[in-house]
């Protein structure tokens, strides 16, 4: 795992607890939705909040797509889980929104989750012999691309 | 309703993930052909465009489980368990070494997502 890696991971973290925020803002600004008008929705992907948090939404994808190109699902899940941290921050913080105990511990236990996941490898690699499960390749960073 | 969800959420992204590894390091792809080869690398695979429909059948599940039930049961309960099923599938179907570690975190952070529901 190279920084320009880690840093692809904190851009998939920030934009999907950004974008998942700003579209919360957007919908309450706009109001309840009713089923009877569906075409309200189509009226709330105009508004500021709604149109940022898509193209946030667009970019968390796109991250998340290089990542598993480069990464195992069972890494980058985990490994992006602080969203899920950083929601509740924004909606405590900027959403004033009442925050229990319980999900501050939830916090809590994310946060671990992440830790541990974070401190093993990333990659399964399958070319080389011998059970998959048996062989786990850590990209050795030279010094050389350590300064790149 | 929540089987739905996390079996269609499971199944695209396993399907996803499957299609970027066959697709390859997406920065070196992106060095040779540019972002318009990148995107074009990706979405000209099969498995990514299946994974895309499991997505969002994953997505209307939640809607049509959200229109029945609590946001604080059903969010919580689908993703939290989404963790453990994308780490079994992942073992069997991607074969990803899932070692004890992957396993403390799937399993911590399924309890997590499912605390915030409080």
């Amino acid at each position: 795992m190279t920084f320009r890696r880690y840093l692809v991971l904190g851009v998939i973290t920030l934009t999907a607890s950004c974008g998942d925020t700003f579209l919360s803002r957007g919908m309450k600004s706009i109001g309840p939705v009713s089923l009877a008008h569906p075409g309200e929705l189509i009226h709330a992907i105009f508004s500021p909040w709604v149109a940022s948090g898509i193209v946030l939404l667009i970019g968390f994808f796109a991250s998340y797509l290089t990542a598993l190109s480069w990464a195992d699902l069972t890494y980058v899940l985990p490994a992006s889980s602080l969203g899920y941290v950083i929601m509740t921050l924004l909606a405590r913080f900027w959403l004033h929104e009442h925050v229990s105990p319980t999900r501050w511990l939830g916090v809590v236990f994310i946060t671990a989750g992440v830790g541990f996941v974070t401190r093993g490898p990333s990659y399964t690699d399958h070319s080389g012999g011998g059970p998959a499960e048996q062989h786990i390749a850590v990209p050795v960073e030279t010094p050389e691309e350590v300064r790149q | 309703m929540i089987a739905a969800i996390v079996v269609t959420a499971t199944a695209g992204d396993i399907l996803t993930a499957s299609a970027m590894r066959q697709v390859g390091d997406l920065d070196v792809i992106r060095e040779r052909s540019g972002i318009l080869g990148a995107a074009a690398a990706v979405v000209s695979n099969g498995r990514f465009g299946l994974g895309v429909v499991c997505l969002a059948l994953s997505f209307f599940s939640l809607l049509f489980a959200f229109s029945h039930r609590d946001l604080s049961l059903i969010g919580p309960a689908a993703t939290s368990l989404t963790f453990v099923t994308n780490a079994l599938a992942a073992k069997w179907f991607l074969h990803e070494h899932v070692d004890r570690r992957r396993w403390t975190a799937a399993i911590f952070v399924c309890v997590g997502v499912a605390l915030l529901a409080f």
